[in-house]
């Protein structure tokens, strides 16, 4: 299997290790990915909160350079770009005007779509069948909460993968890797997102309040599938003072981590050494287990 | 032919800008027309004499008059044809006034177009056809289909005049949904109190025939003369020997296998069991689902317990058809429940108050079996998952209405006023417990309602906040509700010991399914359609059928009354008269060119086309051709425009009529 | 009264509803309201009953435009009547050119009870525009070319009605 793939900024940056768990998992399951040759900024934050055009011209140029380079479908394993990709081309297909606008400042015409996937659909056309045949490690001394954030699922008339309010998706996947997820309330509660720097204290807040639930609810490591969400649950941590509170640091892991794991891929290679919250100790627990060949 | 065209001055109206002497003495010359004759007011008794004279005089077999509109006199002139002997089908009118002389300066104009006009009316009148107004017996008795407060009010309505009435009510008693509420707003007076009687006046009333259990199952014919044939379920329980005494209910063993229907999911009912201690008729129901019987065949207790030998494993659904002559549908309502719905439903689920899944998020007509002296708490308000009183309730309304995203674009109406009535009853209980309401408008328009909210707002101190709730979820046991004040431009929290969530009232889930069995119109809610929304508020575009109550459209009590007295008003003057006679505008069909393609059935908003089978001597079928059912026929003509074969003809608006008036304007 | 853009008169043949369009063309009447006086209008009981065999017709019989108007869609007095005949109308708009009929010659419009203006509107924009486009001859010459003789119409009709 062969799908375009657009990387995005963060995962050459802050969140290497959703790449490098990414690529491990994608090939350990026979999933070549192609690269957008000389992608681009997506339009996601800085660009979709200053310039409407700029929001829309950007995706778009991506999403004319993968069709130009023959793919057909693109994975975007940022929720961030993914939302960006997805609604741009439903405005370009919408909006005529803007279409002519957007072909103007690319300098180039936009023809036809290219279907934009995120990381649980491309793992869902994969089918858990296949990933729990690959599974070399049952995670099931694991207790996760499954964590989508404001991106992946709204707007929901856009998206609508999956449910906007009570997702079930990455629960679905999870369930091949043998770990146990929770059913708890702040799956698409406000992480914060982009105040991170500006306004550190409202992320530190709400991301303290989903952790909380999270843990409440008995998980022992939240999954996410997007590197904001992922900076602010994992980074932020620090400034929560969950030992004051007498709580435990709670591990956040990429969904492609999360499945690495069970793959038996090196924690190395996963980039599981590089997050702020230490997880070792929880996978020193999860590794009593190995599933008979 | 020998027609007489007779133009009319309507004083100066038409004789300002029209040479009436002149378009007269013009006509005279067309083909066909024997005498042609002006005068200053043809409608006046002189001129309908002239007319009448002329016609027996000349023995006219057509006539046009050249005046108003058709709108304003056809009947007259028809009725002076008639009046001299002429079938008053041989009439024509020429609109010389609204369509001429009002609308135009010029005499010269006026005079020539009136004589085109007349030409036309001429050219049809010459290829009318004799014909006689279709007269349909009526049968003079209704069927009432539901049984809760809007049937049993036109039920009472219709047997109170003296004809008899069959009231059809699928669930095994009457009473609908006001025998689960506690009090009614905004009187606060008990439901069960003043529907009882009324429930037990229409089992006794000597003209209402009352099939509870029991549903429509086929609806044949037209106005006046409907056959409805209707499935009786099956008991299991032989309603001539139960005498209600319940001890087959008392011995049931079968206790928690089956939520109660009336309680709302509130309570466990026996298998064997009637739904209300209220319910009319007294007698119980076996739910084969659940007993052990239909299932192992080894439970007989209800069998022992029945000292009348009444329980009857082996009954069966039985179909009765009854004659009506009206029908009065008033289905009523469900709640929307917030369920997760499959995905082909029109309707999105809440996952964001949790799709159900909290114990003690409830929605209106739960929390009226927990306000209910006869309810599963005995009235007392309590929790369902822990039977705490609750602290505090929040109440969230516009739950579903008015939510486009979630596929609601009307208002259900009652809410508000019903939310008001909750949050009451609660501090009248509960007196140290706090009470919300999230509320978008507060519409409280009806007599003494707009002070029942604000007495709960200032006497009973209930908190309205104006805002949207955007989540529930529990937490350390209280379900926090986190909504938005628009007023305080703030977000709150509150931590509630429960929720009571003001669903939107949707149609019963079959109200399309019978709709079409009705051969009437319903919206993309599944709500049922009126004629019109103004003056025909109760009436069914097919004649005969009536509308009452929530079926409509969501609506309280005292409207579901008044709407069910209007339906019945409507049946009775149905009723007033033995035959029903109207105009003879209907399509026919020509049998022998049909060639049975059915496209007129397809485009038939009244399905009055059916299939005729033609047979020949020896029985054998030669062919299967449309026939139109002129009772229920409205003659729109559309099927005549639609058939390939143009063997389809609405009389009175041939092809050959409509192409000669074309013609006569070469 | 509008002054004409030229003095030509052509005939234009009206096909209306009797619930909406006849009633509103009566209120246009009611309120006195002035129009060309070029329209003839025929009254059928709904849009659905207008076979566009009608149109053809008014064309063969010698119109220069035909309007076609009844109940708005969702008012019509026989529930759907309208919404037929608007399917029905896309349709055969399409097919009018290639009969060889110009389009453009055929209009349709909504009117309802209440809407006199409106009509005046309709009527009086259909007469200009057919005005501007001039007499239908192309289509009369040709119909007139290829229709029977009046004398071999009659003996054929006459036939006809002896073998009926």
């Amino acid at each position: 299997m062969n799908i375009g793939y657009f990387p995005g900024c963060s995962l050459t940056g802050t969140s290497k290790e959703y790449d490098m768990s990414l690529r491990e998992v994608l090939a350990a399951l026979d999933v070549r990915l192609d690269e957008i040759a000389d992608w681009s900024c997506c339009g996601a934050s800085s660009a979709h909160v200053t310039n409407h055009l700029l929001s829309v011209a950007l995706p778009a140029r991506n999403l004319q350079l993968a069709k130009e380079q023959g793919m057909a479908e693109v994975m975007a394993p940022c929720a961030a770009c993914y939302n960006r990709l997805v609604s741009a081309q439903h405005e370009i297909a919408t909006r005529p005007e803007l279409k002519g606008r957007v072909e103007y400042v690319l300098e180039q015409k936009i023809d036809g779509a290219v279907t934009v996937l995120n990381i649980i659909e491309l793992f869902q056309r994969i089918g858990t069948d296949a990933i729990a045949a690959k599974k070399t490690l049952d995670l099931d001394g694991m207790t996760v909460a499954c964590y989508y954030g404001c991106l992946l699922v709204r707007p929901a008339a856009l998206l609508g993968f999956d449910d906007a309010e009570q997702p079930q998706s990455m629960e679905a996947l999870i369930a091949a890797t043998g770990a146990k997820t929770v059913d708890w309330n702040f799956k698409t509660e406000c992480c914060g997102a982009a105040h991170s720097i500006a306004r550190t204290d409202i992320v530190v807040d709400l991301s303290k309040k989903i952790l909380d639930d999270a843990r409440a609810h008995g998980a022992d490591a939240v999954i996410v599938a997007c590197p904001m969400c992922h900076s602010n649950l994992d980074m932020r941590q620090r400034k929560m003072k969950n030992a004051a509170d007498g709580h435990a640091d709670i591990p956040v892991l990429y969904l492609t981590e999360l499945i690495g794991l069970a793959l038996g891929i090196e924690h190395k290679k996963l980039g599981l050494d590089l997050h702020f919250i230490n997880p070792g100790p929880l996978l020193a627990r999860a590794a009593r287990k190995e599933v008979a060949a | 032919m020998k027609i007489g065209v007779f133009i009319c001055y309507c004083g100066e109206n038409i004789g300002r800008t029209v040479d009436c002497a002149a378009v007269a003495q013009a006509c005279a010359s067309i083909p066909g027309v024997a005498v042609s004759v002006d005068y200053k007011y043809m409608c006046s008794d002189p001129g309908q004499n002239l007319i009448i004279n002329a016609i027996r005089e000349h023995r006219l077999d057509g006539v046009v008059v050249g005046s108003c509109s058709p709108h304003m006199h056809e009947k007259t002139f028809r009725k002076a044809c008639s009046n001299a002997g002429l079938n008053p089908f041989m009439f024509e009118m020429a609109n010389l006034r609204e369509h001429c002389s009002w609308i135009h300066d010029d005499i010269a104009v006026g005079t020539a177009k009136s004589i085109d006009l007349v030409r036309i009316a001429v050219e049809k009148v010459k290829r009318n056809e004799p014909l006689t107004p279709i007269r349909v017996p009526v049968t003079k008795r209704a069927l009432v289909i539901g049984g809760g407060i809007s049937g049993i009010q036109a039920a009472l309505d219709i047997a109170g005049a003296g004809f008899q009435v069959v009231l059809v009510e699928k669930e095994p008693s009457i009473g609908g949904h006001m025998s689960q509420l506690s009090e009614t707003f905004p009187t606060l007076d008990c439901s069960q109190c003043i529907l009882t009687p009324r429930m037990v006046e229409v089992y006794q009333h000597p003209n209402i025939t009352l099939m509870s259990y029991s549903e429509v199952e086929k609806v044949e014919g037209f106005i006046g003369n409907f056959s409805v044939t209707i499935r009786r379920k099956a008991r299991s329980v032989r309603a001539d020997l139960c005498t209600g005494c319940g001890d087959c209910v008392q011995k049931c063993p079968i206790k928690k296998k089956a939520y109660s229907e009336f309680e709302e999911g509130l309570a466990f009912r026996p298998a064997m069991y009637v739904p209300f201690p209220q319910a009319v008729p007294n007698i119980p129901v076996i739910d084969r689902a659940v007993c052990t019987y239909y299932k192992t065949g080894k439970c007989q207790a209800c069998v022992k317990a029945c000292g009348r030998g009444a329980i009857d494993f082996e009954q069966q659904d039985e179909f009765v058809t009854e004659a009506v002559g009206a029908i009065v549908v008033a289905t009523g309502y469900k709640l929307y429940t917030i369920d997760k719905k499959p995905d082909d439903s029109q309707y999105k689920g809440y996952g964001e108050y949790g799709y159900g899944v909290y114990k003690d998020v409830i929605d209106g007509l739960q929390f009226e079996r927990l306000a209910s002296a006869s309810g599963p708490t005995g009235g007392e308000i309590r929790r369902p998952s822990d039977k705490a009183v609750p602290k505090k309730i929040v109440f969230i309304q516009c739950v579903g209405s008015r939510d486009e995203s979630k596929g609601f674009s009307y208002c259900s109406k009652i809410c508000c006023m019903y939310t008001a009535k909750h949050a009451m009853l609660y501090k009248h209980k509960v007196h140290e417990g706090e009470a919300y309401v999230f509320y978008m408008d507060i519409r409280s328009g009806g007599k003494g309602y707009e002070e029942f909210v604000r007495r709960a707002i200032e006497e009973d101190h209930v908190k309205y906040i104006r805002g949207r709730v955007s989540r529930i979820y529990e937490k350390d046991g209280k379900y926090i509700v986190r909504g938005e004040d628009t007023i305080a431009g703030m977000q709150v929290e509150i931590d509630a010991d429960m929720v009571v969530l003001a669903t939107a009232m949707v149609p019963q889930p079959e109200s399309a399914v019978l709709a079409q069995k009705l051969g009437i119109a319903y919206d993309n809610h599944g709500y049922f359609v009126e004629v019109h929304p103004k003056l025909r508020p109760v009436e069914c575009s097919t004649g005969g059928i009536f509308l009452a109550g929530a079926c409509h459209s969501p609506r309280d009590i005292p409207e579901s009354v008044s709407m069910a007295s209007a339906a019945a008003a409507k049946a009775l003057v149905l009723f007033g008269s033995d035959v029903l006679e109207r105009e003879p505008v209907v399509a026919k069909v020509n049998e022998s060119t049909c060639a049975g393609c059915f496209y007129c059935q397809k485009v038939c908003a009244y399905n009055a086309v059916e299939r005729r089978e033609i047979r020949d001597r020896a029985g054998n079928l030669r062919k299967v051709v449309a026939y139109v059912n002129e009772g229920l026929c409205q003659g729109c003509g559309t099927c005549n425009a639609t058939c390939p074969s143009k063997s389809v003809e609405l009389i009175g608006f041939t092809d050959e009529q409509l192409y000669a008036e074309i013609h006569a304007l070469a | 009264m509008k002054m004409p853009t030229s003095t030509w008169n052509p005939k234009i043949v009206a096909f209306v509803c009797n619930w909406c369009t006849y009633t509103g063309a009566d209120l246009a009447g009611t309120s006195r309201l002035k129009q060309e006086p070029n329209a003839r209008l025929i009254r059928v009981p709904c849009t659905g009953r207008i076979d566009p065999v009608f149109v053809i017709k008014a064309f063969e019989s010698g119109a220069d435009g035909v309007l076609i108007s009844g109940c708005h869609p969702a008012d019509c007095h026989y529930n759907t009547g309208n919404y037929h005949a608007r399917r029905r109308w896309t349709l055969f708009h399409n097919l009018l050119d290639f009969v060889g009929i110009d389009s453009s010659r055929l209009h349709f419009s909504w009117v309802s009870a209440s809407e006199g203006k409106k009509w005046v509107t309709v009527v009086d924009g259909v007469i200009d525009e057919i005005r501007a486009r001039g007499p239908f001859e192309r289509y009369q010459k040709a119909n007139s070319e290829f229709a029977l003789p009046p004398a071999l119409f009659e003996a054929a009709a006459k036939e006809v009605q002896q073998h009926a």
